[in-house]
């Protein structure tokens, strides 16, 4: 393979998750915002948990693109 | 129209990341795009998850996610059959026994191998409706993504299609296939993170699968069905008029399961080249496969939000609470955005709101004066009524890689065919290497072109659209005939593939001008040629134009063959399956063997029928 692909992609989700914890932390407790959710911090949680996949996904890109 | 949802500065942020990634992954790619194999095909060298994950990536379009979500809402569960019936049979077939003849051919694309096989017109003939087909579906997508972005958040349509045309183009021209390729397993995981929480938010706001099945009982006591119409999926399928879909078990098996999916799945370029790029014989194979695997779950991600959204609506009736009906099921509310609306969004079901005419914003009711709904908004309507800002950036931008992905899948197959099969053939035999990648580069921004041109056919006249998806339909229902006889009968000449391939397409429409799905007026929907049957919905039609198809291609390439001067053996090596020597399998442990896979991908599939059985 030329390139790694899951690097990039563990990368995009780390940027990603990064983003939509930081802003369900900014956030928390203002009710008018996550009225649409039903009143759970979705942005937080689902922020947490692509950071997680971004972070298995980086790893595993960088172990692999490690010259041997 | 005002339009439905409003972002904010986080939702941008989030598309303008996706965009960064998606630009950077094309063009870190350009230096690895030398050759032409290498811009065509990869070179031959994507691992076979990666592989995999575009196969089903590529299928993953916009129609496939906002279609299926509207087929969630219109059908229920028996959406499901598209999947564990009409996708999961032949995704397995394809890999364990066409991927040698395509991989093992060295062709580098499916007309290619109908040339090596057949002949030369057999070869043109599927090239060229081919290339025409990728080009009007491109152009038909983006349409519908410029309206649904102005409908749900007011963006200027033609900036929408460009921007999305664009950074497909950027990526394409400078990392070819590659880069398509591994930005479709960027956008699968895009997609898989963008939609699930709606799965999540939506079945904890229904009350789980229970909740979401008594939800949907009062809706199929309307319809005049059995109470769990729309939450089993093979129970009602006795007879045509018991379930939603309105089709019996042996034209949805033969229509659906056999002709359809093994034409699509088995001989559309567009997901076969995927597999064509892997790395080895045994990865082409695994190639379907391991995609068949995150396909089976896909109905969970792309249907239940279709259905959800007939069901939803509680917080938005607290809201708008004096359309509240008596039971939770026939709470009819207006989605957040539209509450000022409410009387007339309460002609609506759950969140989804009534249909309307494109021209005169009027609602839309059938022959008996019912009001029609607008599904294809069910799952862009589940966004915006359960997403908060930030997640919602995330779902719009999932959304928008559906759709780049479809398109991506689309150019990329148009660029090659158009290459290989009809420029390096027919117009300049003896074009260089390096004439042919520069070919492909100036191919992808004519492709994008066209199908922007495409769109804007389809944008001013509807109706032109309809007829060609229509033909479309026609040219590809025999397909799969001409395929399986060249692949398993040696005897199969050119002659005979070619006059099946014709006859088939002619009965096709010979049998959708003769029948009429049931409370259709003639015209598009079928009867120009006369009535001589009526169905009980457009989908048995469908199917039994596909099934009719199917057997006068077979039929009719068995008898022209039988006529016609076979091949010899000697030029059928590696193309037929008893000239074929047989694919060793010793070299990979027992869990990566094809066979073994497949085994256990159609027992998992036969699980999933009988879970929602």
């Amino acid at each position: 393979m030329k390139m790694d692909i899951r690097l990039p992609i563990g990368l995009m989700f780390l940027c990603l998750g990064l983003l939509l914890s930081g802003y369900g932390l900014a956030t928390a407790g203002q009710q008018e915002v996550y009225q649409r959710s039903l009143q759970i911090n979705i942005n937080l949680w689902w922020g947490l948990a692509m950071l997680a996949f971004g972070l298995i996904f980086t790893i595993l890109g960088l172990r692999r693109g490690r010259p041997e | 129209m005002t339009a439905a949802a409003s972002l904010v500065w986080i939702d941008y942020l989030i598309m303008i990341v996706y965009f960064l990634f998606v630009l950077g992954i094309g063009i870190a790619l350009k230096r690895f795009t030398r050759t032409s194999e290498d811009f065509f095909l990869s070179g031959r060298s994507i691992p076979a998850w990666v592989a995999g994950l575009a196969f089903v990536s590529a299928n993953l379009g916009a129609q496939e996610v906002i279609g299926m979500g509207a087929s969630g809402a219109k059908y229920g569960i028996l959406t499901s059959h598209f999947y564990w019936v009409g996708a999961i049979p032949a995704m397995v077939f394809v890999g364990l026994f066409m991927m040698p003849f395509y991989y093992g051919s060295r062709a580098r694309s499916v007309p290619e191998y109908l040339k090596l096989r057949f002949d030369e017109k057999t070869r043109g003939l599927n090239a060229v409706s081919f290339a025409f087909m990728t080009i009007f579906s491109s152009g038909i997508s983006m349409y519908a993504m410029g309206k649904l972005f102005r409908l749900l958040l007011g963006w200027n349509f033609h900036m929408s299609m460009v921007v999305a045309a664009f950074i497909v183009l950027v990526y394409i021209f400078f990392g070819g296939l590659t880069s398509a390729i591994y930005n479709e397993v960027l956008q699968f995981f895009l997609i898989v993170f963008g939609m699930a929480p709606l799965v999540i938010l939506g079945l904890y706001d229904v009350g789980g699968w229970e909740g979401l099945k008594t939800r949907l009982m009062s809706l199929a006591a309307e319809n005049g069905f059995a109470q769990t119409a729309y939450t089993q999926s093979w129970a009602f399928m006795d007879h045509p008029s018991r379930n939603p879909i309105g089709v019996e078990w042996f034209g949805l098996v033969m229509g659906l399961g056999f002709v359809l999916s093994f034409g699509y799945w088995c001989t559309d370029f567009l997901v076969v080249q995927r597999a064509m790029a892997a790395h080895s014989m045994s990865a082409a194979r695994r190639t379907p496969l391991i995609g068949a695997i995150p396909k089976m779950f896909m109905p969970i991600l792309v249907i239940l939000p279709g259905m959800i959204a007939l069901a939803a609506g509680s917080w938005a009736s607290s809201q708008a609470s004096a359309t509240a009906g008596s039971s939770p099921a026939q709470v009819t509310a207006a989605a957040p955005a539209q509450s000022a609306a409410a009387g007339e969004a309460a002609l609506g079901r759950g969140i989804i709101p009534p249909k309307r005419d494109e021209t005169t914003g009027e609602i839309v009711r059938d022959s008996r004066g019912k009001v029609l709904l607008d599904y294809d908004l069910a799952t862009p309507m589940m966004l915006v009524h359960f997403f908060p800002a930030g997640l919602l950036g995330l779902g719009l931008t999932a959304l928008l890689a559906s759709f780049m992905s479809g398109m991506a899948g689309n150019v990329t197959a148009f660029n090659t065919v158009w290459t290989y099969d009809i420029y390096q053939s027919y117009i300049h035999r003896k074009a260089s290497d390096d004439h042919l990648l520069w070919m492909g580069r100036v191919t992808t921004v004519v492709g994008i072109l066209l199908s922007l041109a495409a769109a804007y056919v389809a944008a001013a006249f509807n109706n032109i659209m309809d007829m060609l998806q229509l033909v479309f339909a026609f040219v590809n229902a025999p397909l799969f005939a001409t395929f399986a006889i060249g692949m398993f009968w040696k005897r199969a000449t050119g002659h005979g593939a070619f006059a099946g391939l014709i006859s088939g397409t002619l009965a096709a429409a010979l049998h959708h001008g003769l029948t009429l799905p049931a409370g259709a007026a003639s015209g598009i929907k079928g009867g120009f040629l006369g009535l001589w049957k009526t169905y009980p919905s457009e989908l048995a039609q469908t199917f039994w134009t596909a099934i009719l198809a199917w057997v006068t291609c077979f039929v009719v390439s068995i008898l022209v063959s039988l006529v016609t001067r076979p091949r010899p053996d000697s030029e059928l090596r590696g193309l037929v399956y008893s000239l074929t020597p047989k694919a060793g399998e010793t070299e990979e442990a027992w869990w990566q063997r094809p066979a073994f896979l497949g085994v256990v991908v159609l027992l998992v599939a036969l699980i999933l029928n009988f879970i929602f059985f």
